[in-house]
């Protein structure tokens, strides 16, 4: 197919675009295969390049022949487009629903974009599993690294290689995959150094109803506990939708076949309430109305606040098991792929400081997302506003993002990335020109040989300008474990995201530039003032070597 | 001293509500002035004082096996639970506490000998000079004069003596309007800008009831209008809902018949009244100290209380006031009923708006000092400083504090202090310490001769300055010039959690920004020093002995540098 049959007009003139805190522009507007450009064709006009991608619904509206089209982007963002001529308003809408909903990956704009910019380090290379392996190996020799999933065969969502405990071999690796759902047997997610007690994350058990087991299961996530200790199972859904799992072949750990491990729920919802919550939220953010009443009861009935309250609350629950308590875990829900993640990743970030540094981050993401196969396209295939049937949409990883805004902003000396880098993660999970979150697990990813015909968004992240751009001026390293307040008055929704577009950032931003400003002079200072106390020794030390002469 | 049944109890637990199962043990002591728990543990012996001023309450809940339970809630929302091993010693405590938190002839401020340091007690009432901030406003001038009409509070014994009034009104406008006016308030000067000519006047509601008129008053808003050269009408900005107003006709009172007055435009408001405020804050403070609250119970509980839909009144009030002063350039008289609580928070907003200098420490004091303290906000009655009439208690102006802090939230890099500040003043409201606070009106003051008797606070807040600096503050940059132009969308209004939640522990001790970049300017002050030594000595030169020395670099990077930076954070103690 070819984008062009697609477009009926691909430019007009003397369209007026209106989007939030930037002046009204007028100028050309074009369509791509991939893009929607606005240009004024004047100089230190900004133009606007959007994304087919990010584009989650439009609306039409017309006065006379002065067509209106209402933009609303997956990023939040609502722009309007005014254009002359119903004609061209009708083709341009149409041809936008066309390229805004394409399904065939092989369209996708990752595929066609070309790098502006110099790759330094290709980021598809950045973090390899067998490089986070030789870390653990420092640590540990408890641990192996396994390819029983080599061919995908065993766990189509899980990688190639996966860390298991030493004296479990693959053999009982495929008998324990077989009893998990999806494949997802128990594999590790993250080694504690303080203590040698580690995270592990699976998929549920399949008991069913009439109880089955595994003695395989039972003896591999046993291989992970010392002699004589207690470990953890966190299940993240509560115990009655745990127990109705069990109608669908689904299930928990029952105490009695794994009498070493204590059980507890939480109550972490399922994606398509999510997603519902996110529609609510967004819908309350933009409610014109002037009442307080009326929006603390929407950003109530959203319920948003309250995931992030739970997700948080699981994370801690599951750092405090292993760092106060002493004793590993095990992390599942349901498949294995989503709250499960979400849990085991936002613990990394309350115990590991190495998660808090810009590098550390993106290889969190890479491991405990991308590598253990969080359907990224599906989930974020939809955004807020789209009027389409949900299919798999949730805002699983938004959700991420926001609870690590909610410990950044909580301890905002401990992270060496800034917000942006979070929003910037949140941008590209939903649109993106980096091929990145493309694909629903590494097996899709190494199907369309994505290392080879994208480029990373990595790549383009670690840059030294963007890394830059990222960083915290206020970030101190430091090796604490930093434990969040989850009380509901210190959880404050995320203006950066949901407010963004609807109240200037101006006045933040000055006082961010300021900071920037008091620190980087400090710094200077510093630099001359040991660079005269260096002077002055060096002096000091010949005159001492005159006086002995 | 009568009071105090047991001055010592020993083996009593302090117990950390976030952390039950964390408490220290050691001693509480009843002064005359505090209560006062010391740790036992010979290593950290934390101090935890609470000025009897301060204590709103003390329950006792039924006794336990391992003793009983006190729990003492502060009039800054701190809450300290203790548990003593005797019944009997419980009781004392809480009978002593009772007696002592209300009693004004052992309230702190009087109890010091007012002349130990008698020159230096007046030099700190002598700190504030509001007639010199009249004249920074360029007051008095050839439209607005000073009047003697109030010299000995003979029109209004709630109001300054020195009140300044347009020139154009006369003694039997001034009287007349007077006399029309609720408890002799009268349209007075509160606020003039420069840049427009344009004023804000405050009063009291008229006495129209459904046809009273007074042409002394019509002619006193009259001059008002005139006093701003230019303009044609005036605002009149009755701060209270409509049908309040409206019910206040049935007494003798209400509002300005737009009939009858000439060139004005009345405008409602509708910030509710001071027991509708007092039963808001009730519910805050009582949702901040639910145990385990879902996120549900607590955004239903802000919702319910309605203290932030109160809050955005407030400041809607005040962004109207201050776009009339300076967008339109059109003169603002401003009045709720008495004209003393929702007045004095629409005016004071107007000015924080208006005027970079109320953003800096200093003229936040003389704010204060003006609109609350001069104009007879009824500090006695409103913050409760003895046992009085329950209903007369209303956190008014916690609310302007509140809504500067909500701005300064907006605007980072707007206010020379921080949010300390905000929260040391309005402790000082409450805790009796000075002398600034007590009664309820400038003639009462001096009929109890607070000057001699009493401190003033605010030299003691400008001495510790360096703690309550915001270090974002700068003079030159551009959020400091001109006037703030807030958003109130709901959305942009979040609970004051530095108020309301002091309290909570954090593991590590929480970061906070402010704390940080203060250490950095700090020690960036010491660097320039250094580096002026440095340059000092010129090259080839001998150093001074001590220059090396002057300070360590302290690595950034080092984890444990933390504490050293920030020297601000008192960690033993705790103070409330």
């Amino acid at each position: 197919m070819e984008f062009a049959e697609l477009i009926k007009t691909p430019r007009v003139d003397g369209v007026v675009l209106r989007r939030p805190f930037l002046p009204t522009v007028e100028g050309t507007l074009c369509l791509t295969g991939h893009h929607l450009i606005l240009s004024s064709r004047q100089d230190n006009t900004e133009e606007l390049w959007l994304l087919h991608a990010n584009i989650d619904a439009i609306e039409k509206r017309f006065v006379g022949s002065l067509g209106t089209i209402i933009v609303k982007c997956k990023d939040l963002r609502v722009i309007q487009l005014d254009i002359p001529g119903m004609e061209e308003c009708l083709n341009i809408a149409s041809s936008i629903e066309v390229l805004s909903t394409l399904d065939s990956v092989s369209l996708m704009y990752p595929l066609f974009y070309r790098p502006m910019f110099q790759v330094i380090e290709d980021g598809w290379k950045s973090f390899l599993p067998e490089d986070a392996f030789k870390d653990l190996e420092s640590m540990t020799e408890e641990w192996r690294l396994s390819d029983v999933n080599k061919d995908y065969s065993v766990c189509s969502s899980y990688p190639p290689l996966v860390a298991v405990p030493k004296d479990v071999d693959d053999d009982t690796l495929r008998k324990a995959a077989a009893f998990r759902h999806g494949g997802r047997f128990p594999v590790l997610s993250y080694y504690h150094k303080k203590n040698g007690m580690v995270m592990m994350r699976s998929g549920q058990p399949l008991t069913g109803t009439n109880g089955r087991r595994c003695k395989e299961d039972e003896k591999l996530i046993n291989a992970t506990l010392r002699a004589g200790k207690r470990g953890y199972i966190i299940d993240t859904r509560t115990v009655s939708v745990a127990q109705q799992a069990k109608a669908r072949g689904g299930g928990f750990e029952s105490e009695a076949n794994y009498p070493q491990w204590r059980r507890i729920h939480k109550a972490i919802e399922r994606s398509s309430i999510l997603q519902e919550s996110l529609i609510k939220l967004v819908e309350a953010c933009n409610d014109q109305s002037h009442s307080m009443d009326r929006w603390l009861s929407k950003l109530e009935a959203s319920n948003w606040q309250t995931h992030v309250k739970e997700i948080l609350t699981s994370a801690c629950l599951a750092a405090q098991c292993i760092d106060r308590e002493g004793a590993s875990v095990l992390v599942h829900g349901t498949e294995g792929t989503d709250s499960t993640l979400q849990v085991t990743s936002l613990a990394q970030i309350i115990l590991d400081p190495a998660c808090r540094t810009i590098q550390g981050f993106q290889a969190l993401v890479e491991r405990e997302w991308l590598q253990a196969g969080h359907p990224f396209q599906q989930r974020c295939s939809q955004s807020a506003y789209s009027n389409s049937k949900p299919r798999c949409e949730a805002p699983v990883f938004l959700l991420f993002l926001d609870c690590v805004w909610q410990i950044l902003r909580q301890f905002p000396c401990s992270f060496q990335f800034s917000q942006h880098f979070l929003v910037l993660l949140f941008e590209h999970t939903y649109a993106s020109q980096f091929g990145t979150f493309m694909g629903n697990s590494a097996s899709e990813r190494s199907k369309l040989n994505l290392s080879q015909k994208t480029v990373s968004l990595w790549s383009w992240v670690n840059r030294p300008q963007e890394v830059e751009r990222l960083s915290n001026p206020l970030y101190e390293a430091n090796c604490l474990v930093i434990w969040p307040s989850v009380a509901p008055q210190s959880l404050l929704l995320w203006e950066g995201v949901f407010l963004r577009w609807k109240r200037s950032s101006r006045c933040l931003d000055e006082a961010y530039d300021e900071m920037v400003h008091i620190i980087q002079y400090n710094k200077e200072l510093q630099n001359k003032v040991n660079n005269l106390r260096r002077q002055l020794a060096q002096l000091e030390t010949e005159e001492a070597g005159e006086k002995e002469d | 001293m009568e009071h105090i049944r047991t001055p010592k109890v020993e083996n009593v637990r302090l117990i950390d509500r976030t952390a039950p199962r964390k408490a220290m043990v050691g001693t509480l002591y009843l002064s005359a002035t505090h209560t006062i728990f010391v740790e036992n543990n010979p290593e950290t012996r934390r101090e935890t004082w609470v000025l009897h001023s301060m204590v709103a309450s003390v329950e006792r809940p039924p006794t336990t096996p391992s003793g009983s339970h006190l729990v003492v809630h502060t009039k800054n929302f701190q809450v300290v639970q203790l548990l003593i091993p005797q019944e009997r010693d419980a009781m004392d405590v809480q009978a002593s506490l009772a007696r002592l938190s209300q009693k004004y002839s052992e309230l702190y401020c009087l109890s010091i000998n007012p002349n130990a340091n008698k020159e230096e007690r007046e030099e700190s009432w002598s700190f504030l000079d509001l007639q010199a901030d009249y004249r920074r406003m360029g007051v008095p001038n050839n439209l607005w004069v000073s009047t003697p009409a109030n010299s000995e509070y003979r029109v209004c014994d709630t109001y300054p003596s020195e009140l300044f009034v347009p020139k154009s009104a006369t003694p039997p406008v001034i009287v007349g309007s007077s006399k029309f006016r609720s408890r002799g308030r009268l349209p007075v000067l509160t606020y003039f800008h420069q840049d427009t000519l344009a004023a804000i006047c405050r009063c009291s509601q008229p006495l129209s009831g459904f046809s009273a008129r007074s042409q002394e008053d019509e002619q006193m808003l009259e001059a008002i209008m005139k006093s701003n050269p230019g303009s044609d009408y005036i605002y009149v900005v009755d701060t209270r809902p409509k049908l309040n107003a409206m019910a206040n006709r049935a007494a003798g009172k209400g509002y300005e018949n737009e009939d009858h007055y000439a060139n004005i435009k009345l405008q409602f408001i509708g910030i509710e009244n001071i027991h509708v405020m007092r039963n808001s804050q009730q519910k805050i403070s009582w949702l901040v100290n639910l145990k385990t609250p879902s996120m549900g119970d607590f955004l239903w509980g802000l919702e319910s209380s309605g203290w932030l839909k109160h809050i955005k009144a407030v400041l809607d009030a005040g962004v109207f006031i201050a776009k009339a002063v300076a967008e339109e350039g059109i003169s603002v008289v401003v009045h709720c009923s008495d004209g003393w609580d929702r007045t004095a928070q629409a005016c004071s907003v107007a000015s924080v708006l208006l005027e970079p200098y109320y953003r800096t420490m200093k003229g936040l004091m003389l704010l204060i000092e003006r609109d609350w303290v001069s104009f007879g906000h009824k500090f006695s009655h409103r913050y409760n400083h003895l046992e009085g009439d329950p209903k007369e208690v209303s956190p008014v102006i916690d609310q302007f504090l509140e809504c500067v802090w909500q701005l300064s939230e907006q605007f980072p890099c707007a206010f020379e202090f921080n949010e300390r500040f905000l929260v040391q003043l309005h402790r000082h409201v409450y805790s009796c310490q000075y002398g600034n606070f007590l009664g309820n009106s400038q003639k009462e003051r001096r009929d109890m001769g607070l000057r001699e008797r009493t401190h003033s606070l605010w030299p003691q807040l400008w001495k510790d300055r360096a703690q309550y600096a915001n270090p974002l503050y700068r003079a030159d940059h551009t959020q400091t010039q001109g006037m703030l132009r807030p958003n109130t969308t709901p959305y942009c209004f979040k609970m004051w959690k530095g108020m309301y939640n002091r309290m909570e522990k954090s593991s590590p001790p929480r970061q906070t920004p402010t704390d940080l970049l203060t250490a950095v300017r700090e020690e960036t002050q010491q660097l320039e020093e250094e580096l002026t030594n440095h340059q000092e000595v010129a090259p080839g030169g001998t150093a001074q002995p001590g220059t090396k020395q002057g300070i360590q670099t302290r690595s950034r990077n080092a984890p444990n540098e933390r504490c050293s930076l920030r020297p601000i954070y008192k960690f033993i103690n705790i103070s409330l």
